[in-house]
Protein backbone atom coordinates (compact mmCIF):
# COMPACT_ATOMS: atom_id res chain seq x y z
CA UNK A 1 0.00 0.00 0.00
CA UNK A 2 2.88 2.74 0.70
CA UNK A 3 4.84 1.69 -2.25
CA UNK A 4 1.81 2.37 -4.31
CA UNK A 5 1.13 5.37 -2.75
CA UNK A 6 4.18 7.23 -3.52
CA UNK A 7 4.08 5.66 -7.06
CA UNK A 8 1.10 7.69 -7.66
CA UNK A 9 2.26 10.48 -5.40
CA UNK A 10 5.67 10.44 -7.95
CA UNK A 11 3.62 10.30 -11.20
CA UNK A 12 1.58 12.81 -10.37
CA UNK A 13 4.55 15.12 -8.63
CA UNK A 14 6.17 14.46 -11.82
CA UNK A 15 3.07 15.46 -14.28
CA UNK A 16 3.52 18.94 -12.23
CA UNK A 17 6.49 19.90 -14.01
CA UNK A 18 5.28 18.77 -17.28
CA UNK A 19 4.66 22.02 -18.40
CA UNK A 20 6.08 25.17 -17.65
CA UNK A 21 3.64 26.45 -15.82
CA UNK A 22 4.62 24.48 -12.41
CA UNK A 23 7.88 27.01 -12.90
CA UNK A 24 5.88 29.95 -13.66
CA UNK A 25 3.51 29.14 -10.34
CA UNK A 26 6.62 28.73 -8.22
CA UNK A 27 7.48 32.22 -9.78
CA UNK A 28 4.53 34.00 -8.88
CA UNK A 29 3.92 32.32 -5.55
CA UNK A 30 7.53 33.84 -4.62
CA UNK A 31 6.72 36.85 -6.04
CA UNK A 32 3.40 37.37 -3.91
CA UNK A 33 5.12 36.27 -0.80
CA UNK A 34 8.03 38.66 -1.27
CA UNK A 35 5.73 41.64 -2.26
CA UNK A 36 3.09 40.61 0.64
CA UNK A 37 6.17 40.85 3.27
CA UNK A 38 7.71 44.02 2.33
CA UNK A 39 5.35 45.91 1.13
CA UNK A 40 1.84 44.71 2.78
CA UNK A 41 3.67 43.37 5.84
CA UNK A 42 6.04 46.57 6.38
CA UNK A 43 9.03 43.68 7.21
CA UNK A 44 11.58 46.30 7.46
CA UNK A 45 8.85 49.22 9.04
CA UNK A 46 8.61 46.90 12.02
CA UNK A 47 12.15 46.81 12.73
CA UNK A 48 12.25 43.30 14.08
CA UNK A 49 13.81 40.44 13.42
CA UNK A 50 11.32 37.41 12.64
CA UNK A 51 9.11 36.95 9.82
CA UNK A 52 5.65 37.67 11.37
CA UNK A 53 4.77 40.09 8.48
CA UNK A 54 5.50 37.00 6.11
CA UNK A 55 3.73 34.50 7.30
CA UNK A 56 1.18 37.10 8.28
CA UNK A 57 -0.39 36.89 4.44
CA UNK A 58 0.20 33.02 4.05
CA UNK A 59 -3.42 32.26 4.32
CA UNK A 60 -4.95 34.76 2.16
CA UNK A 61 -2.03 33.76 -0.42
CA UNK A 62 -2.93 30.07 0.11
CA UNK A 63 -6.50 31.07 -0.53
CA UNK A 64 -5.84 31.84 -4.50
CA UNK A 65 -2.40 29.23 -4.99
CA UNK A 66 -3.17 26.30 -3.38
CA UNK A 67 -6.80 25.70 -5.22
CA UNK A 68 -4.85 26.23 -8.38
CA UNK A 69 -2.75 22.80 -7.28
CA UNK A 70 -5.75 20.92 -5.96
CA UNK A 71 -8.03 21.83 -8.89
CA UNK A 72 -6.80 19.28 -11.10
CA UNK A 73 -6.02 16.14 -8.62
CA UNK A 74 -9.42 14.56 -9.87
CA UNK A 75 -11.33 16.52 -12.15
CA UNK A 76 -8.50 16.01 -15.26
CA UNK A 77 -8.47 12.60 -14.76
CA UNK A 78 -12.65 12.39 -14.98
CA UNK A 79 -12.44 14.72 -18.04
CA UNK A 80 -9.46 12.78 -19.34
CA UNK A 81 -11.16 9.10 -19.07
CA UNK A 82 -7.86 7.90 -17.46
CA UNK A 83 -10.32 7.93 -14.01
CA UNK A 84 -11.16 4.45 -15.25
CA UNK A 85 -7.70 3.48 -15.84
CA UNK A 86 -6.64 4.66 -12.57
CA UNK A 87 -9.44 3.42 -10.80
CA UNK A 88 -9.36 -0.70 -12.62
CA UNK A 89 -5.99 -0.78 -11.35
CA UNK A 90 -5.56 -3.67 -8.42
CA UNK A 91 -4.76 -0.24 -6.06
CA UNK A 92 -7.20 0.58 -3.41
CA UNK A 93 -8.76 3.83 -3.89
CA UNK A 94 -7.61 5.42 -0.11
CA UNK A 95 -3.84 4.71 -1.69
CA UNK A 96 -4.54 6.61 -4.98
CA UNK A 97 -6.16 9.83 -3.19
CA UNK A 98 -3.54 9.90 -0.64
CA UNK A 99 -0.77 9.57 -3.12
CA UNK A 100 -2.30 12.93 -5.30
CA UNK A 101 -2.95 14.67 -1.87
CA UNK A 102 0.87 13.84 -1.28
CA UNK A 103 2.14 14.84 -4.58
CA UNK A 104 0.09 18.53 -4.47
CA UNK A 105 1.80 18.63 -0.90
CA UNK A 106 5.26 18.03 -1.97
CA UNK A 107 4.58 20.27 -4.63
CA UNK A 108 3.25 23.67 -2.41
CA UNK A 109 6.11 22.87 0.41
CA UNK A 110 9.04 22.85 -2.54
CA UNK A 111 7.34 26.12 -3.33
CA UNK A 112 7.47 27.02 0.53
CA UNK A 113 10.98 26.34 1.14
CA UNK A 114 12.00 28.25 -2.03
CA UNK A 115 11.37 31.02 0.43
CA UNK A 116 14.56 30.51 2.03
CA UNK A 117 16.19 33.07 1.08
CA UNK A 118 13.78 35.46 3.33
CA UNK A 119 15.00 33.25 6.38
CA UNK A 120 18.73 34.01 4.86
CA UNK A 121 17.85 37.87 5.27
CA UNK A 122 16.03 37.50 8.16
CA UNK A 123 19.28 35.87 10.31
CA UNK A 124 21.61 38.07 8.35
CA UNK A 125 20.21 41.30 9.83
CA UNK A 126 19.57 40.37 13.48
CA UNK A 127 19.33 37.66 15.48
CA UNK A 128 15.87 35.93 15.18
CA UNK A 129 14.44 33.17 17.11
CA UNK A 130 14.95 30.36 14.62
CA UNK A 131 12.53 27.93 16.52
CA UNK A 132 9.52 30.60 16.06
CA UNK A 133 10.63 30.75 12.36
CA UNK A 134 10.62 26.76 12.28
CA UNK A 135 7.49 26.59 13.89
CA UNK A 136 6.01 29.19 11.33
CA UNK A 137 7.13 26.94 8.13
CA UNK A 138 5.40 24.12 10.07
CA UNK A 139 2.53 25.66 10.54
CA UNK A 140 2.16 27.22 7.31
CA UNK A 141 2.70 23.72 5.80
CA UNK A 142 0.02 22.26 8.33
CA UNK A 143 -2.41 25.03 6.71
CA UNK A 144 -1.81 24.36 3.30
CA UNK A 145 -2.39 20.46 4.11
CA UNK A 146 -5.90 21.88 5.22
CA UNK A 147 -6.39 23.59 2.11
CA UNK A 148 -5.10 21.39 -0.46
CA UNK A 149 -7.53 18.55 1.78
CA UNK A 150 -10.73 20.87 1.07
CA UNK A 151 -9.26 21.41 -2.91
CA UNK A 152 -8.72 17.55 -3.45
CA UNK A 153 -12.41 17.28 -2.34
CA UNK A 154 -14.06 19.52 -4.65
CA UNK A 155 -11.73 18.69 -7.57
CA UNK A 156 -13.75 15.25 -7.12
CA UNK A 157 -17.00 16.53 -7.34
CA UNK A 158 -16.19 17.95 -10.72
CA UNK A 159 -14.58 17.48 -14.10
CA UNK A 160 -14.20 21.01 -14.80
CA UNK A 161 -11.11 22.49 -13.17
CA UNK A 162 -12.47 25.98 -13.60
CA UNK A 163 -15.11 25.21 -11.28
CA UNK A 164 -13.27 23.08 -8.83
CA UNK A 165 -10.88 26.24 -8.76
CA UNK A 166 -13.95 28.67 -7.67
CA UNK A 167 -15.82 26.17 -5.46
CA UNK A 168 -12.60 25.68 -3.59
CA UNK A 169 -11.68 28.99 -3.08
CA UNK A 170 -15.00 29.77 -1.37
CA UNK A 171 -14.62 26.59 0.65
CA UNK A 172 -10.81 27.69 1.62
CA UNK A 173 -12.39 31.31 2.59
CA UNK A 174 -15.10 30.46 4.68
CA UNK A 175 -12.40 27.90 6.69
CA UNK A 176 -10.15 31.22 6.68
CA UNK A 177 -12.58 34.04 8.08
CA UNK A 178 -14.80 31.46 10.20
CA UNK A 179 -12.96 32.93 13.17
CA UNK A 180 -12.67 36.65 12.20
CA UNK A 181 -14.16 39.00 14.47
CA UNK A 182 -16.45 40.12 11.69
CA UNK A 183 -17.70 36.62 11.41
CA UNK A 184 -18.36 36.00 15.02
CA UNK A 185 -20.44 39.43 15.51
CA UNK A 186 -22.84 38.16 13.07
CA UNK A 187 -23.66 35.36 14.74
CA UNK A 188 -23.22 36.51 18.48
CA UNK A 189 -26.21 38.23 18.45
CA UNK A 190 -28.82 35.37 18.09
CA UNK A 191 -26.57 32.04 17.55
CA UNK A 192 -26.10 30.03 20.60
CA UNK A 193 -22.89 30.72 22.58
CA UNK A 194 -21.90 26.50 21.74
CA UNK A 195 -22.21 27.51 17.96
CA UNK A 196 -20.39 30.78 18.03
CA UNK A 197 -17.28 28.95 19.51
CA UNK A 198 -17.57 26.12 16.96
CA UNK A 199 -17.06 28.16 14.23
CA UNK A 200 -14.58 29.95 15.92
CA UNK A 201 -12.47 26.71 16.28
CA UNK A 202 -12.85 26.18 12.63
CA UNK A 203 -11.10 29.34 11.71
CA UNK A 204 -8.10 28.08 9.72
CA UNK A 205 -6.37 31.73 10.74
CA UNK A 206 -7.19 31.25 14.66
CA UNK A 207 -5.07 28.27 14.67
CA UNK A 208 -2.33 29.04 12.24
CA UNK A 209 -1.45 32.25 14.13
CA UNK A 210 -1.48 30.52 17.39
CA UNK A 211 1.19 28.18 15.69
CA UNK A 212 3.06 30.71 13.73
CA UNK A 213 3.06 32.79 16.97
CA UNK A 214 5.75 30.09 18.12
CA UNK A 215 3.56 27.92 20.86
CA UNK A 216 3.31 24.76 19.05
CA UNK A 217 0.01 23.29 21.17
CA UNK A 218 -1.22 20.01 20.15
CA UNK A 219 -4.50 21.33 19.76
CA UNK A 220 -3.49 23.18 16.58
CA UNK A 221 -2.21 20.51 14.83
CA UNK A 222 -4.84 17.92 15.68
CA UNK A 223 -7.28 20.57 14.31
CA UNK A 224 -5.26 20.78 10.78
CA UNK A 225 -4.61 17.31 11.27
CA UNK A 226 -7.97 15.86 11.30
CA UNK A 227 -9.60 18.62 9.15
CA UNK A 228 -7.20 16.98 6.29
CA UNK A 229 -8.12 13.34 7.17
CA UNK A 230 -12.10 14.22 7.08
CA UNK A 231 -11.29 15.94 3.89
CA UNK A 232 -9.46 13.08 2.54
CA UNK A 233 -12.24 11.00 3.74
CA UNK A 234 -14.79 12.74 2.05
CA UNK A 235 -13.03 12.56 -1.42
CA UNK A 236 -12.74 8.48 -1.26
CA UNK A 237 -16.32 8.82 -1.06
CA UNK A 238 -16.94 11.32 -3.71
CA UNK A 239 -14.43 9.22 -5.97
CA UNK A 240 -16.07 6.34 -4.86
CA UNK A 241 -20.04 7.65 -5.41
CA UNK A 242 -18.77 9.30 -8.71
CA UNK A 243 -17.27 6.39 -10.63
CA UNK A 244 -20.47 6.10 -13.15
CA UNK A 245 -20.68 9.71 -14.17
CA UNK A 246 -17.68 11.03 -16.35
CA UNK B 1 -11.84 -17.45 -16.87
CA UNK B 2 -15.13 -15.07 -16.91
CA UNK B 3 -18.28 -15.91 -15.21
CA UNK B 4 -21.07 -13.07 -15.92
CA UNK B 5 -24.05 -14.06 -13.72
CA UNK B 6 -27.44 -11.82 -14.01
CA UNK B 7 -25.26 -8.22 -14.30
CA UNK B 8 -27.96 -5.05 -14.18
CA UNK B 9 -26.96 -1.91 -14.04
CA UNK B 10 -29.36 1.14 -13.71
CA UNK B 11 -28.76 4.70 -14.44
CA UNK B 12 -31.78 6.01 -12.26
CA UNK B 13 -34.45 4.93 -14.54
CA UNK B 14 -32.87 4.26 -17.52
CA UNK B 15 -31.49 0.07 -17.52
CA UNK B 16 -28.77 0.20 -19.49
CA UNK B 17 -28.05 -3.51 -18.84
CA UNK B 18 -30.00 -6.05 -18.18
CA UNK B 19 -29.34 -9.33 -16.57
CA UNK B 20 -26.68 -10.49 -18.82
CA UNK B 21 -25.30 -13.69 -18.13
CA UNK B 22 -22.43 -15.26 -20.10
CA UNK B 23 -18.94 -17.08 -19.29
CA UNK B 24 -15.46 -17.39 -21.63
CA UNK B 25 -13.34 -19.48 -21.15
CA UNK B 26 -9.27 -19.29 -21.42
CA UNK B 27 -8.51 -20.16 -25.24
CA UNK B 28 -12.15 -17.84 -26.62
CA UNK B 29 -12.46 -14.80 -27.66
CA UNK B 30 -16.34 -12.91 -27.14
CA UNK B 31 -16.94 -10.50 -29.24
CA UNK B 32 -19.44 -7.87 -27.91
CA UNK B 33 -21.47 -6.33 -30.81
CA UNK B 34 -24.58 -3.26 -30.73
CA UNK B 35 -25.49 -0.37 -31.58
CA UNK B 36 -24.01 2.58 -29.54
CA UNK B 37 -25.94 3.12 -26.17
CA UNK B 38 -26.68 -0.79 -26.08
CA UNK B 39 -24.81 -1.02 -22.85
CA UNK B 40 -21.46 -2.98 -23.82
CA UNK B 41 -18.85 -0.41 -22.15
CA UNK B 42 -21.40 -0.81 -19.01
CA UNK B 43 -21.01 -4.15 -19.11
CA UNK B 44 -17.27 -4.16 -19.55
CA UNK B 45 -17.00 -1.33 -16.83
CA UNK B 46 -18.63 -3.50 -14.60
CA UNK B 47 -16.83 -6.36 -15.23
CA UNK B 48 -13.44 -4.75 -14.74
CA UNK B 49 -14.74 -4.02 -11.56
CA UNK B 50 -14.75 0.22 -12.48
CA UNK B 51 -18.88 0.78 -12.07
CA UNK B 52 -20.80 -1.28 -9.34
CA UNK B 53 -23.58 -3.63 -10.96
CA UNK B 54 -27.18 -2.91 -9.06
CA UNK B 55 -27.64 -7.02 -9.02
CA UNK B 56 -25.31 -9.81 -10.29
CA UNK B 57 -21.94 -9.72 -10.08
CA UNK B 58 -19.00 -11.01 -12.62
CA UNK B 59 -16.65 -13.95 -11.21
CA UNK B 60 -13.12 -13.39 -12.43
CA UNK B 61 -10.88 -16.74 -12.22
CA UNK B 62 -13.88 -17.37 -10.00
CA UNK B 63 -12.90 -14.54 -7.83
CA UNK B 64 -16.30 -12.20 -7.27
CA UNK B 65 -15.36 -8.66 -8.42
CA UNK B 66 -17.80 -6.55 -5.96
CA UNK B 67 -16.12 -8.60 -2.90
CA UNK B 68 -12.53 -8.57 -4.10
CA UNK B 69 -11.70 -6.49 -6.42
CA UNK B 70 -8.06 -5.57 -6.01
CA UNK B 71 -7.85 -9.70 -6.14
CA UNK B 72 -9.89 -10.08 -9.56
CA UNK B 73 -8.34 -7.07 -11.43
CA UNK B 74 -4.90 -8.59 -10.77
CA UNK B 75 -5.36 -11.32 -13.45
CA UNK B 76 -7.38 -8.76 -15.67
CA UNK B 77 -5.96 -6.18 -18.10
CA UNK B 78 -8.63 -4.25 -19.51
CA UNK B 79 -8.47 -1.76 -22.38
CA UNK B 80 -11.27 1.04 -21.77
CA UNK B 81 -13.26 2.78 -24.49
CA UNK B 82 -10.62 5.59 -26.69
CA UNK B 83 -7.46 4.09 -24.52
CA UNK B 84 -7.23 6.55 -21.98
CA UNK B 85 -4.00 7.43 -20.53
CA UNK B 86 -1.96 10.19 -19.15
CA UNK B 87 -0.98 12.55 -21.69
CA UNK B 88 2.09 14.11 -19.88
CA UNK B 89 3.85 10.44 -19.95
CA UNK B 90 6.09 9.12 -22.27
CA UNK B 91 5.03 5.40 -23.03
CA UNK B 92 7.69 4.14 -21.30
CA UNK B 93 7.08 5.88 -18.43
CA UNK B 94 3.66 4.89 -18.52
CA UNK B 95 3.91 1.43 -18.91
CA UNK B 96 6.84 1.30 -16.03
CA UNK B 97 3.98 2.95 -13.97
CA UNK B 98 1.34 0.80 -14.56
CA UNK B 99 3.86 -2.48 -14.33
CA UNK B 100 5.40 -1.16 -10.78
CA UNK B 101 1.94 -0.11 -9.34
CA UNK B 102 1.00 -3.85 -10.00
CA UNK B 103 3.89 -5.04 -7.31
CA UNK B 104 6.24 -6.24 -10.21
CA UNK B 105 9.83 -6.18 -8.81
CA UNK B 106 12.71 -4.18 -11.37
CA UNK B 107 13.71 -7.05 -13.14
CA UNK B 108 10.33 -8.13 -14.01
CA UNK B 109 9.06 -4.48 -15.10
CA UNK B 110 11.82 -4.91 -17.53
CA UNK B 111 10.91 -7.89 -19.13
CA UNK B 112 7.38 -7.11 -18.86
CA UNK B 113 7.81 -3.82 -20.50
CA UNK B 114 9.98 -5.20 -23.56
CA UNK B 115 7.53 -7.96 -24.22
CA UNK B 116 4.51 -5.41 -24.34
CA UNK B 117 6.57 -2.97 -26.26
CA UNK B 118 7.27 -5.91 -29.29
CA UNK B 119 4.31 -7.23 -29.59
CA UNK B 120 2.67 -3.71 -30.07
CA UNK B 121 5.54 -2.23 -32.08
CA UNK B 122 6.09 0.73 -30.33
CA UNK B 123 9.69 1.18 -29.98
CA UNK B 124 9.91 4.50 -32.31
CA UNK B 125 7.87 6.36 -29.95
CA UNK B 126 8.87 5.04 -26.42
CA UNK B 127 10.44 8.69 -25.36
CA UNK B 128 7.64 11.24 -26.65
CA UNK B 129 5.12 12.49 -24.43
CA UNK B 130 2.11 10.47 -25.28
CA UNK B 131 -0.37 13.23 -26.24
CA UNK B 132 2.09 14.03 -28.65
CA UNK B 133 1.18 10.42 -30.44
CA UNK B 134 -0.99 9.61 -33.79
CA UNK B 135 -4.14 8.01 -32.46
CA UNK B 136 -2.90 4.94 -33.87
CA UNK B 137 0.25 4.82 -31.61
CA UNK B 138 -1.80 6.12 -28.41
CA UNK B 139 -4.59 2.88 -29.03
CA UNK B 140 -1.08 0.91 -29.21
CA UNK B 141 -0.21 2.68 -25.47
CA UNK B 142 -3.00 1.71 -24.07
CA UNK B 143 -2.76 -2.04 -25.55
CA UNK B 144 0.15 -2.58 -24.24
CA UNK B 145 -0.65 -1.15 -20.69
CA UNK B 146 -3.98 -4.12 -20.93
CA UNK B 147 -0.84 -6.72 -22.10
CA UNK B 148 2.24 -6.23 -20.38
CA UNK B 149 1.44 -7.81 -17.16
CA UNK B 150 0.64 -10.97 -19.10
CA UNK B 151 -3.31 -11.35 -17.37
CA UNK B 152 -5.08 -14.45 -18.17
CA UNK B 153 -8.34 -12.14 -18.89
CA UNK B 154 -8.19 -9.56 -21.14
CA UNK B 155 -10.67 -7.46 -21.67
CA UNK B 156 -10.87 -4.39 -24.40
CA UNK B 157 -13.58 -1.52 -25.41
CA UNK B 158 -13.30 -1.33 -29.37
CA UNK B 159 -9.29 -1.91 -29.11
CA UNK B 160 -8.95 -1.00 -33.07
CA UNK B 161 -11.50 2.20 -32.76
CA UNK B 162 -9.92 4.71 -35.13
CA UNK B 163 -7.10 2.37 -36.44
CA UNK B 164 -6.07 2.65 -40.26
CA UNK B 165 -6.30 -1.03 -42.00
CA UNK B 166 -2.55 -2.47 -41.43
CA UNK B 167 -2.67 -0.88 -37.70
CA UNK B 168 -6.17 -2.90 -37.31
CA UNK B 169 -4.91 -5.81 -38.87
CA UNK B 170 -1.69 -5.82 -36.69
CA UNK B 171 -4.36 -5.73 -33.36
CA UNK B 172 -6.25 -8.32 -34.65
CA UNK B 173 -3.17 -10.40 -35.17
CA UNK B 174 -1.55 -9.62 -31.83
CA UNK B 175 -5.55 -10.65 -30.05
CA UNK B 176 -5.49 -13.76 -32.01
CA UNK B 177 -1.31 -14.75 -30.87
CA UNK B 178 -2.68 -14.12 -27.30
CA UNK B 179 -6.42 -15.52 -27.60
CA UNK B 180 -4.78 -18.81 -26.48
CA UNK B 181 -3.69 -18.79 -23.54
CA UNK B 182 -6.41 -16.08 -22.26
CA UNK B 183 -9.92 -15.10 -21.79
CA UNK B 184 -10.63 -12.29 -23.96
CA UNK B 185 -13.85 -9.84 -24.49
CA UNK B 186 -13.95 -7.37 -27.35
CA UNK B 187 -16.42 -5.27 -28.23
CA UNK B 188 -16.76 -3.55 -31.49
CA UNK B 189 -19.47 -2.25 -34.02
CA UNK B 190 -16.74 -3.43 -36.82
CA UNK B 191 -18.78 -6.36 -37.77
CA UNK B 192 -15.88 -7.74 -39.88
CA UNK B 193 -13.40 -7.90 -37.20
CA UNK B 194 -16.39 -10.72 -35.62
CA UNK B 195 -15.23 -13.14 -38.52
CA UNK B 196 -11.67 -12.04 -38.20
CA UNK B 197 -11.07 -12.62 -34.88
CA UNK B 198 -13.78 -13.75 -32.37
CA UNK B 199 -14.71 -17.55 -31.39
CA UNK B 200 -18.09 -16.19 -30.21
CA UNK B 201 -20.38 -13.39 -31.01
CA UNK B 202 -22.91 -11.80 -28.53
CA UNK B 203 -25.31 -9.21 -30.00
CA UNK B 204 -26.71 -6.93 -27.14
CA UNK B 205 -29.33 -4.47 -27.69
CA UNK B 206 -31.01 -1.78 -25.56
CA UNK B 207 -29.00 -3.73 -22.31
CA UNK B 208 -30.37 -7.34 -22.92
CA UNK B 209 -28.24 -10.26 -25.26
CA UNK B 210 -30.69 -10.77 -28.38
CA UNK B 211 -28.47 -13.55 -29.67
CA UNK B 212 -25.18 -15.40 -28.27
CA UNK B 213 -23.21 -17.77 -31.18
CA UNK B 214 -20.47 -18.28 -33.03
CA UNK B 215 -20.19 -16.13 -35.82
CA UNK B 216 -20.93 -18.69 -38.33
CA UNK B 217 -23.93 -19.41 -36.73
CA UNK B 218 -25.11 -15.83 -36.34
CA UNK B 219 -24.50 -14.77 -40.22
CA UNK B 220 -26.65 -17.95 -40.58
CA UNK B 221 -29.92 -16.51 -39.60
CA UNK B 222 -29.54 -13.74 -41.87
CA UNK B 223 -32.31 -14.30 -44.50
CA UNK B 224 -29.76 -14.56 -47.14
CA UNK B 225 -28.30 -17.82 -45.73
CA UNK B 226 -27.88 -20.16 -48.39
CA UNK B 227 -28.65 -18.24 -51.37
CA UNK B 228 -27.36 -18.39 -54.24
CA UNK B 229 -25.67 -15.78 -56.36
CA UNK B 230 -25.00 -15.31 -59.74
CA UNK B 231 -23.00 -12.35 -60.94
CA UNK B 232 -23.20 -11.69 -65.02
CA UNK B 233 -22.10 -8.45 -67.07
CA UNK B 234 -25.21 -6.14 -67.11
CA UNK B 235 -25.25 -6.76 -70.73
CA UNK B 236 -26.35 -10.76 -70.21
CA UNK B 237 -29.01 -9.70 -67.63
CA UNK B 238 -31.53 -10.31 -69.39
CA UNK B 239 -31.69 -13.41 -70.63
CA UNK B 240 -30.03 -14.88 -67.32
CA UNK B 241 -33.24 -13.57 -65.55
CA UNK B 242 -35.40 -15.20 -68.26
CA UNK B 243 -32.94 -18.36 -67.81
CA UNK B 244 -33.12 -18.36 -63.96
CA UNK B 245 -36.62 -17.95 -63.92
CA UNK B 246 -37.66 -21.52 -65.36
CA UNK B 247 -36.48 -22.77 -62.00
CA UNK B 248 -38.78 -24.03 -59.97
CA UNK B 249 -39.59 -23.19 -56.31
CA UNK B 250 -37.33 -19.91 -56.11
CA UNK B 251 -37.42 -16.42 -55.53
CA UNK B 252 -34.63 -14.60 -56.76
CA UNK B 253 -33.58 -10.67 -56.22
CA UNK B 254 -31.66 -9.10 -58.75
CA UNK B 255 -29.48 -5.89 -57.97
CA UNK B 256 -27.50 -3.77 -60.43
CA UNK B 257 -24.01 -2.93 -59.37
CA UNK B 258 -22.03 -1.25 -62.00
CA UNK B 259 -21.26 -3.09 -64.88
CA UNK B 260 -22.38 -6.13 -62.84
CA UNK B 261 -26.05 -7.59 -62.63
CA UNK B 262 -26.44 -9.97 -59.22
CA UNK B 263 -29.07 -12.47 -58.85
CA UNK B 264 -29.63 -13.84 -55.52
CA UNK B 265 -31.52 -17.15 -55.57
CA UNK B 266 -33.53 -18.40 -52.61
CA UNK B 267 -35.63 -21.72 -52.22
CA UNK B 268 -39.27 -20.45 -51.89
CA UNK B 269 -40.62 -20.31 -48.76
CA UNK B 270 -41.91 -23.57 -47.45
CA UNK B 271 -39.13 -25.62 -49.44
CA UNK B 272 -37.18 -27.65 -47.75
CA UNK B 273 -34.28 -28.50 -50.36
CA UNK B 274 -30.93 -27.67 -49.03
CA UNK B 275 -28.63 -24.73 -49.93
CA UNK B 276 -26.33 -27.07 -51.40
CA UNK B 277 -29.06 -28.87 -53.51
CA UNK B 278 -30.18 -25.61 -54.60
CA UNK B 279 -26.57 -24.47 -56.14
CA UNK B 280 -26.61 -27.87 -57.76
CA UNK B 281 -29.56 -27.16 -59.45
CA UNK B 282 -28.59 -23.46 -60.30
CA UNK B 283 -25.14 -24.49 -62.00
CA UNK B 284 -26.61 -27.30 -63.91
CA UNK B 285 -28.98 -25.10 -65.25
CA UNK B 286 -26.00 -22.58 -66.00
CA UNK B 287 -23.80 -25.12 -67.76
CA UNK B 288 -26.47 -26.18 -69.93
CA UNK B 289 -28.06 -23.09 -71.81
CA UNK B 290 -24.28 -21.82 -71.48
CA UNK B 291 -24.86 -18.76 -70.29
CA UNK B 292 -22.02 -16.27 -69.93
CA UNK B 293 -21.77 -15.23 -66.32
CA UNK B 294 -18.87 -13.95 -64.16
CA UNK B 295 -19.15 -15.56 -60.66
CA UNK B 296 -21.51 -18.51 -58.63
CA UNK B 297 -21.36 -18.67 -55.42
CA UNK B 298 -22.85 -20.00 -52.30
CA UNK B 299 -23.77 -17.07 -49.35
CA UNK B 300 -22.87 -18.00 -45.89
CA UNK B 301 -25.20 -15.26 -45.17
CA UNK B 302 -23.65 -11.46 -43.62
CA UNK B 303 -23.13 -10.73 -39.91
CA UNK B 304 -24.67 -7.07 -40.81
CA UNK B 305 -28.32 -8.54 -42.10
CA UNK B 306 -28.58 -10.33 -38.94
CA UNK B 307 -27.27 -7.22 -36.63
CA UNK B 308 -29.66 -4.99 -38.63
CA UNK B 309 -32.61 -6.64 -38.46
CA UNK B 310 -32.07 -7.44 -34.16
CA UNK B 311 -31.05 -4.53 -33.48
CA UNK B 312 -33.28 -2.04 -35.78
CA UNK B 313 -34.93 1.02 -34.26
CA UNK B 314 -32.33 0.83 -30.97
CA UNK B 315 -30.58 4.08 -31.80
CA UNK B 316 -31.88 6.03 -28.64
CA UNK B 317 -30.27 6.89 -25.47
CA UNK B 318 -26.06 8.01 -25.29
CA UNK B 319 -23.18 6.06 -24.98
CA UNK B 320 -22.39 5.18 -21.31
Amino acid sequence: MMRQVLLVTRREFNSYFATPLAFVFIFVFLLATGLSTFYLGGYFEAGQADLTSFFLFHPWLYLFFLPAISMRLWAEERRNGSIELLLTLPVPLSAVVLGKYFAALGFSALALSLTFPIWLTVNYLGNPDNGVILAGYLGSLMLAGGYLAIGSCVSACTRNQVIAFVVSVVVCFLFTISGAPLVIELFRGWAPAALVDTLAGFSFLTHFRAITGGVIDMRDLVFFASLTAVFLTATVIIVDMKRGDS
Amino acid sequence: MIDVLNLTKDFGDFRAVNNVSFSVECGQVLGFLGPNGAGKSTSMKMVTGYLRPTSGTALINGIDICLKPLSAQQSMGYLPEGAPAWPDMTPRQFLDFVTRIRGMDKAAVRSATRRAINMTELHGVLDQPIDTLSKGFRRRVGLAQAIVHDPDILIMDEPTDGLDPNQKHQVRAAILEMARTKAIIISTHILEEVDAICTRAMIIDRGRVVVEGTPSALAARSAYHGAVVVTAGSENAASLATQLETLADIRIEHEARGAEAIFRILSADGSSETPTALFARVQALVEQRSVAIIGLALEAGRLDDVFRDLTRGAETGAAR
